[in-house]
């Protein structure tokens, strides 16, 4: 797999990605700072404040992402490495967006139909894998999850439907 | 030796049938609780800690600490075939033995991780037989600078050995103590960073930012190479053990340096997981193939696995001696000994005898037994490497998701595991360092407020850090450690000039 150097691919490049990586962390830690003026970030009577500690994290937060944001502007003309093509972002994309989909089912009907349901589409779908295949180890991972869970280890996962049927 | 005549007392009551038994049943268990993401080691025995209510406290013991041996254990084998490290202490093994599995050392990173922590554990009881009382008493003399100090020893020798962007190391760490500090203050009780959001009261746990970093994380990061892509094959047989032990005595001085770090911080409860990382930082300056570290050296995997375990063998040492927990998996130990009417601290050793010295043996027994159990059931983890990424790419998520979730019973963790999966993603993509981060995230409520209480103390007066030679000399090294780039620059430049002269 080569990560060439050259753009004739649509493609994002790393120095671009540092440059707004380092936009987003600078204003986290702006964030960071204004919160920790509002606790208040000096000595009170009985030692230092709550905002104390995290008035100094976030400054120090402000400090290097702007000096990755100057770095990075430095090499913006030259650098043309590769942080990643439209290829690889479209597989990147055929995970996260079902798992995205995946966790808003657990949230909606539970884990184990959720579970059940992800690994059978994916692996019919992106796999290629037969149907009967798929919801096999589908139903597989998902009961033996149910087992090891409910029954023998006795931790609650999210629920739904499906299993009040069942009596859980 | 009036130890040793103990000691042979209690490998007597540590070898009955029964106890041998529960020492396997626990090691396995403790295997499979330290592989799943999210079922930690202090997760899973407190879930198991109720099974052993109808069993004499000795036998008891024996079983959870044998659990406690298995998921020291088990968290090496995600860490090295997956990258997804099963326990917090195991990250540090990620760097160095997942890509000794991607160039197909998958065997040897196991057996070098296992025998590794084999020594370390054993060290650790070594050290924990005969000098329990010693330590008992020096132990008593932490105070809270000394605690700080040791914390920002740690942090320092993290960026000062790293290599890559030193700003996006200090970054990447501060970025994890931000994390760390969102919640309830402890010492004021006001809230911090939560920004009117109630699910947040309880801050970020860090098991969640690992399951989401390194877990989703390189799970994003596989898929780039499309869905061709399968695990790691990782031979494990009789030669390929040889073989790697026959390299490991090589390492003898790291392998020392991390059983120290790992008994150290141990004792003064670091934890095996900061222990784990100085120990891969540490080695990574003194070893002549320090800059190789990262690319798959086996040295890069002896250094924390030794640490780690030796930490988390002599984080007993505190709980039983002095009733302080050595580690959040020490403290559900603990909880255990106090539900069966047990008192720790120096009484125990002369009124329980059996107890204390039938520990003490089947830790030994616990570990060889452990090295045993665990390279022979390495192909089983191994054939599930040869499973197509297109069915372990879901399953992971789904386990992944599984162990966010039973971790506060939160569906948010779920979510900001995903979150957390894309950082993970950007942040290898840019060489943002995730280890600074996480240890940021673990140890940041701690480091904080022993800071705090300093202060408290010195009212103020940050000399306190110097104040005696314990303390003096933890801080000089910290700092030391994270100007050395600037030292070592200099100290070139100045080579150059004179040979120039």
């Amino acid at each position: 797999m080569e990560k060439n150097n050259d753009t004739a691919q649509r493609a994002v490049r790393i120095v671009t990605m540092d440059l707004v990586v380092a936009v987003l962390i600078l204003a986290l830690g702006v964030l960071v700072v204004y919160e920790s003026r509002r606790l208040g970030s000096s000595w009170a009577d009985d030692g230092p404040q709550a905002g104390y500690f995290p008035f100094y994290i976030g400054a120090l937060i402000c400090i290097c992402s702007a000096v990755v944001f100057v770095q990075s502007l430095l090499k913006v003309k030259t650098d043309r490495k590769v942080f990643v093509t439209a290829e690889q972002f479209k597989l990147v994309l055929v995970i996260l967006v079902p798992a995205t989909a995946y966790v808003f089912a657990v949230w909606l009907i539970g884990i184990y139909v959720s579970s059940a349901l992800f690994i059978a589409l994916f692996m019919g779908l992106a796999g290629k894998y037969s149907w009967i295949r798929s919801i096999v180890v589908g139903l597989g991972v998902s009961v033996s999850a149910f087992v090891m869970f409910e029954i023998w280890f006795k931790i609650p996962l999210p629920k739904g439907p499906v299993e009040n049927l069942l009596g859980y | 030796m009036e130890e040793l005549n103990a000691l042979f007392h209690g490998f007597s009551i540590a070898l009955t049938p029964f106890n041998l038994m529960l020492m396997f049943v626990g090691i396995i268990l403790g295997v499979i609780i330290g592989v799943l993401p999210g079922l930690g080691g202090a997760n899973g025995i407190a879930i198991l800690l109720p099974l052993t209510f109808t069993m004499s406290p000795t036998s008891a013991i024996i079983m959870l600490s044998c659990i406690y041996w298995g998921a020291l254990f088990g968290g090496a084998i995600t860490s090295i075939l997956f990258n997804i490290p099963g326990e917090p202490w195991s990250v540090a093994t990620t760097f160095d033995g997942y890509p000794m599995a991607q160039q197909g050392r998958a065997g040897e990173a196991l057996t070098g991780a296992f025998t590794s922590s084999f020594v370390g554990a054993l060290v650790a009881v070594l050290m924990f037989t005969f000098i329990a009382p010693l330590v008992a008493s020096f132990a008593l003399q932490f105070g809270p600078p000394e605690f700080f100090s040791v914390y920002l020893l740690t942090f320092c020798s993290f960026v000062g050995t790293g290599k890559g962007n030193p700003f996006k190391i200090v970054a990447s760490m501060m970025l994890g103590f931000a994390m760390a500090a969102v919640g309830i203050d402890i010492v004021t009780g006001q809230l911090r960073l939560t920004f009117g959001i109630t699910e947040l009261l309880s801050g970020f746990h860090f098991l969640v930012a690992v399951i989401g970093l390194f877990g989703i994380g390189e799970i994003l990061l596989s898929m780039e190479e499309g869905l061709s892509f399968s695990g790691h094959t990782a031979k494990i047989n009789p030669k390929i053990v040889l073989e790697t032990w026959k390299q490991l005595p090589r390492y003898w001085a790291t392998s020392i340096r991390g059983c120290i770090i790992g008994c150290w911080m141990g004792i003064i409860p670091g934890g095996a997981t900061p222990a784990s990382f100085m120990s891969y930082g540490v080695a990574r300056k003194m070893s002549r193939d320090g800059h190789k570290f990262g690319t798959g050296q086996l040295e890069g995997v002896v250094a924390p696995e030794t640490a780690a375990h030796a930490a988390g063998t002599s984080a007993l040492l505190p709980m039983i001696t002095l009733g302080i927990p050595g580690s959040p998996t020490a403290a559900v130990l603990l909880g255990g000994l106090l539900i069966w009417g047990l008192q720790p601290g120096p009484l125990l050793f002369v009124e329980q005898k059996d107890f204390v010295w039938g520990l003490i043996a089947s830790m030994y027994l616990g570990n060889i037994a452990g090295l045993i159990v665990v390279l022979t059931t390495v192909p089983l983890f191994a054939a599930i490497l040869r499973v197509p990424f297109s069915i372990i790419a879901p399953v992971i998520v789904v386990i992944c998701a599984i162990g966010a979730f039973t971790v506060k019973n939160n569906i948010l963790d779920v979510w900001l595991m995903v979150v957390f999966g894309v950082v993970g993603y950007v942040f290898k993509k840019l060489d943002y360092p995730l280890a600074p981060l996480v240890l940021a995230l673990v140890l940041g409520d701690a480091a904080e407020s022993s800071f705090r209480q300093s202060m408290l103390i010195s009212q103020g007066d940050l000399t306190v850090f110097f104040s005696n030679w314990l303390v003096g000399s933890m801080t000089g090294l910290a700092l030391f450690a994270l100007f050395w780039p600037l030292i070592s620059a200099a100290l070139a430049r100045l080579r150059l000039a004179a040979r120039r002269s």
